[in-house]
């Protein structure tokens, strides 16, 4: 399905949009058509919220944000969502903040159709003061020493749609991904629909040849859309690097709203789709990112004579 | 070792990664970011723990990196990794399940506790800085069986008697509210002026060693608290020229993150 056609059906005013991808495989051409066709009011459910994010914010796209870590990566600050926290400038955010295995819980919650899930974590933090859904109970079993143990847990997420980027498909959109695996498959099962986007389609008999590599089987998928260099500036494995030049101008761009506002004018609202961008950048930038090979060695899966 | 180098030659990058290298003596397991963490537990791996395996936020273990990272999920930890998990196993399973001996965890506020704010400088509702936020930190803390603090800062606006947020709560507070972690909290807090220490559960950090040229009283007054400390401050030896120039020459050649 063309990036355009998938983001017109699946995403629509107000929706709770999850987009994952844990710095490796960032959906960023999937949240670049959401900017142009000008959606408004979707939560964004995604436990590092990064430039992708800010982009959408600063287009007026997102009017909530759950997250668990709100940074541009290591290289800096994200500038239009501090604005918004800081000084709900030009509007405010609503932020609702959890840790990463909070966000990691939610997922698994939400991916089991189950009521809540437990973890060790927010014992005497301040958290669950500005945030409610992070409540304790009691476990209904004694704890170590025979006495009942009080634990905190986390509500399900149930996206209206869950966008994840991958490295290859097939036909039937069985999805595989290598390297850094985040929280993808979670967030795809948590959500009512999933869109995967990845950087190629393959023959069928590449997908069956390694089938412990589909991390998403198609049943849980509702469009593959086929979108080369889609994951730019965050990186596909093996396919090309992260753009650490970018990530660190980002934070330049975003501190003043007036030159971010610009850069959205000149590379997504200027551009058609993706492929625009992508030629936009130069082959001069893609070679900068290119990577050698790395191949795994084949295994064998053996079959019955 | 002999010391080659005058203190003021050596940079406080080189000086925190240093002390922090060796307080990782004889542990196996560390989960640790980027920057100076790396440089810690690399320089750890050529001096006081061969054995040391590194966990990362992103899931990889066992990284064999040909260039230095720039991220916790850059490409070259994962090509010739031993392990890449997914987020549900390296938070449910390595960290909540009790597998990481140290965790290195940095703050924009730490307390007497060893509690940490990585949240907000302000009120909540409208801070005067939005900080990036809960991250792992809140499980490293959690589920580690002791933390390592790293704060290249030392001043009292970062060290205070009262966080304006606790993202981070160590075992003190947990218990108050009846939940029993994992670990003790944190154990050291390395910082430009010296080591902060504490044992466990019930204590509070005091000073127990300076750097050379830095007085308790620099200290004390640096801090937002009223910094108990032990009853013969030591003074932290100086890196070694051995230490300093593994680090240069062996573990940041480029000096990507030693400044």
């Amino acid at each position: 399905m063309p990036m355009r056609e998938a983001i017109a059906s699946f995403v629509h005013d107000g929706a709770t949009v999850c987009i994952e991808g844990f710095t490796h495989l960032v959906p960023t051409a999937a949240g670049h058509e959401i900017i142009r066709q000008g959606r408004r009011g979707l939560t964004v459910v995604r436990m590092t919220a990064d430039i992708v994010v800010d982009q959408m914010i600063a287009a007026g796209c997102v009017s909530r944000l759950v997250s668990s870590f709100v940074g541009n990566s290591s290289a800096g600050s994200l500038g239009e969502l501090r604005r918004r926290v800081e000084r709900a400038d030009p509007a405010p955010l609503a932020f609702e903040e959890y840790s990463h295995y909070g966000m990691v819980c939610r997922y698994l919650a939400g991916s089991q159709r189950l009521p809540f899930y437990p973890l060790r974590s927010y014992g005497g933090s301040d958290l669950p003061g500005v945030n409610s859904d992070l409540r304790k109970v009691t476990s209904p079993y004694p704890g170590p020493d025979g006495e009942p143990e009080q634990i905190y847990v986390v509500p399900p997420v149930n996206p209206d749609v869950t966008i994840i980027h991958a490295q290859r498909a097939d036909r039937r959109g069985n999805i595989q991904m290598w390297g850094l695996t985040g929280v993808q498959a979670e967030a795809v099962y948590a959500a009512r629909k999933a869109v995967v986007v990845v950087e190629e389609l393959v023959d069928d008999a590449v997908i069956r040849s390694d089938p412990n590599r589909t991390l998403v089987p198609a049943h849980a998928v509702d469009a593959v859309v086929v979108c080369p260099r889609g994951a730019h500036p965050s990186f596909a494995q093996g396919y090309y690097d992260r753009d650490n030049a970018f990530y660190r101008a980002w934070s330049h761009i975003s501190k003043d709203p007036v030159r971010l506002r610009e850069w959205l004018a000149e590379w997504v609202y200027g551009t058609a789709d993706h492929a625009g961008y992508t030629a936009k950048m130069g082959e001069e930038s893609w070679a900068r990112l290119a990577v050698g090979e790395a191949l795994s060695e084949p295994v064998d899966y053996g079959r019955r004579l | 070792m002999s010391v080659v180098q005058a203190p003021d030659q050596v940079t406080s990058s080189e000086l925190l990664s240093v002390v922090a290298s060796r307080e990782l003596a004889a542990r196996r397991t560390v989960f640790a970011g980027i920057g100076l963490p790396t440089l810690a537990t690399e320089l750890a791996r050529l001096t006081v723990a061969p054995r040391i395996e590194v966990v990362y936020e992103s899931g990889v273990c066992g990284a064999h990196p040909s260039h230095l990272p720039e991220t916790i999920a850059d490409s070259v930890l994962i090509t010739g990794a031993e392990a890449v998990l997914s987020m549900p196993a390296l938070f449910g399973c390595v960290l909540q399940g009790g597998h990481i001996d140290v965790g290195f965890l940095g703050a924009a506020q730490i307390d007497r506790w060893g509690n940490l704010n990585t949240s907000v400088i302000g009120d909540w509702e409208r801070p005067d800085v939005r900080l990036p936020g809960s991250g792992g930190g809140v499980e490293v803390m959690a589920n580690s069986r002791e933390v390592f603090v790293v704060m290249r800062r030392h001043n009292p606006r970062s060290f205070t008697a009262e966080l304006d947020f606790c993202t981070t709560p160590g075992p003190d507070r947990a218990l108050a509210e009846g939940i029993r972690p994992l670990g003790v909290g944190v154990t050291r807090v390395i910082t430009e002026l010296g080591i902060l220490a504490r044992e466990g559960v019930g204590e509070e950090l005091r000073l127990v060693a300076v750097h050379p040229g830095v007085t308790v009283d620099q200290v004390r007054e640096a801090t937002g608290w009223e910094l108990k400390t032990d009853e013969t401050v030591g003074t932290v030896p100086p890196p070694a020229a051995a230490e300093l120039r593994l680090l240069r020459e062996d573990v940041d050649p480029g000096r990507v993150y030693l400044r």
